[in-house]
């Protein structure tokens, strides 16, 4: 599962240095049970069934952020995308179903909106 | 000077403004924007996953548009000029997504990343300049004080965007001042809006975006500027008492005097 992991997002998690810049910079960590730095330690340490049962996961907004600020280009954004993409590659691993879509328009919702959360929350 | 330029689809729809104002103002200005024949959504969101190909096709048929007209592609929406721009990058680095790419679309010489993608804000500053756009403007918009929202897409990553200080940027502003007004400095003008997060939790979307209009306010901003759709929506929808916003084009088009 590491190696799948480490091929999908091109990141290797032991260059980390625990420097906690990542949880820093993040606008969502108040909302993650694991913070962006104890993710990439968790995917180290091989802690993955844990994280891909994570709900937070799906509170990272790709701001790239942490990956910007990132000393060590470990680049924490890659490695949460990764989990997720494998949470949601399960069967019925779908976070977000065309069924909840129509409770949450309004008029000037964009397309934007919905094709995002669609690429990110479905696959 | 004719460029080729991708739309995306929230520009033709609830994001028409940015678009509208955006041509008007480009012909005022002396260059034009051929729209793409047959161009596909963007996908809204670049896939950072390496192993997905399809996702990223929709960027590469448009950038081999743009490369058979010989042109330089245009964007003016953020996402679609974030994606675009990376999968680019991709096809220029990534040897393995490009040897995979070439062969879904079955191409005899695989596509390098060969197309310039300029954002219209670079047209202006690097090939405009922004000296040419103060000497075009009619009714400058004189002791108006404007915040800069950059977000997030067009700013990161730096070493991949290319567009600006990722952490201290200013073309919006040096925009701001062409137009004869006064740019306001305020931190957050680079935090994320709550992006696509609006549909998961519109409490916590608030709450980024609430934050926002707090500091541009506290640095005495009288409006904010973007040029991202789903911003422009997170900050007129989710603000408990925000500041009036609109897209950059159409504060270019009012100070050319072609609204």
């Amino acid at each position: 599962m590491l190696d799948v992991i480490k091929e999908i997002s091109g990141v290797n998690p032991r260059k980390c240095m625990k420097c906690g810049k990542c949880t820093a910079a993040c606008p969502a960590f108040d909302e993650m049970e694991y913070h962006p730095h104890q993710f990439v330690d968790m995917v180290e340490t091989g802690r993955i069934d844990e994280l891909l049962n994570s709900k937070g996961m799906y509170y990272c907004l790709s701001c790239f952020a942490c990956v910007e600020r990132c000393p060590r280009s470990v680049e924490p954004a890659r490695l949460i995308e990764a989990v997720r993409t494998l949470a949601l590659r399960k069967q019925g691993g779908d976070h977000m179903t065309p069924d909840m879509v129509p409770g949450k328009l309004d008029e000037n919702l964009p397309q934007q909106a919905i094709t995002s959360a669609f690429r990110k929350y479905r696959k | 000077m004719t460029y080729s330029y991708f739309p995306g689809c929230t520009l033709k729809n609830k994001g028409r403004d940015l678009d509208v104002y955006g041509r008007a103002a480009a012909e005022k200005l002396g260059f034009a924007l051929e729209e793409l024949p047959a161009w596909q959504c963007c996908g809204a969101v670049y896939p950072m996953a390496k192993d997905e190909i399809a996702t990223r096709l929709s960027s590469v048929r448009a950038l081999m548009a743009a490369k058979e007209k010989g042109q330089d592609l245009v964007t003016l929406c953020s996402a679609c000029h974030h994606v675009i721009k990376r999968v680019n990058g991709d096809m220029q680095r990534d040897a393995a997504i490009r040897d995979k790419v070439a062969r879904y679309l079955n191409l005899d010489t695989p596509y390098a990343g060969e197309t310039k993608v300029l954002h219209y804000l670079e047209v202006l500053r690097d090939r405009v300049g922004f000296d040419q756009v103060a000497k075009a403007v009619s009714n400058p918009l004189t002791g108006k004080k404007i915040g800069a929202y950059y977000g997030c897409l067009l700013l990161r990553p730096g070493k991949e965007m290319g567009f600006d200080d990722p952490e201290n940027p200013c073309i919006l502003e040096d925009f701001i001042r062409a137009l004869g007004a006064e740019p306001v400095i305020y931190a957050l003008r680079n935090a994320c809006c709550g992006g696509y997060c609006t549909m998961e939790n519109r409490d916590f979307a608030r709450k980024q975006v609430d934050k926002i209009m707090e500091n541009a306010k506290s640095q005495e901003a009288e409006c904010l500027i973007t040029a991202c759709p789903l911003c422009m929506y997170n900050l007129r929808e989710n603000a408990t008492d925000g500041l009036p916003v609109m897209y950059f084009t159409e504060l270019l088009a009012k100070a050319l005097g072609v609204d």
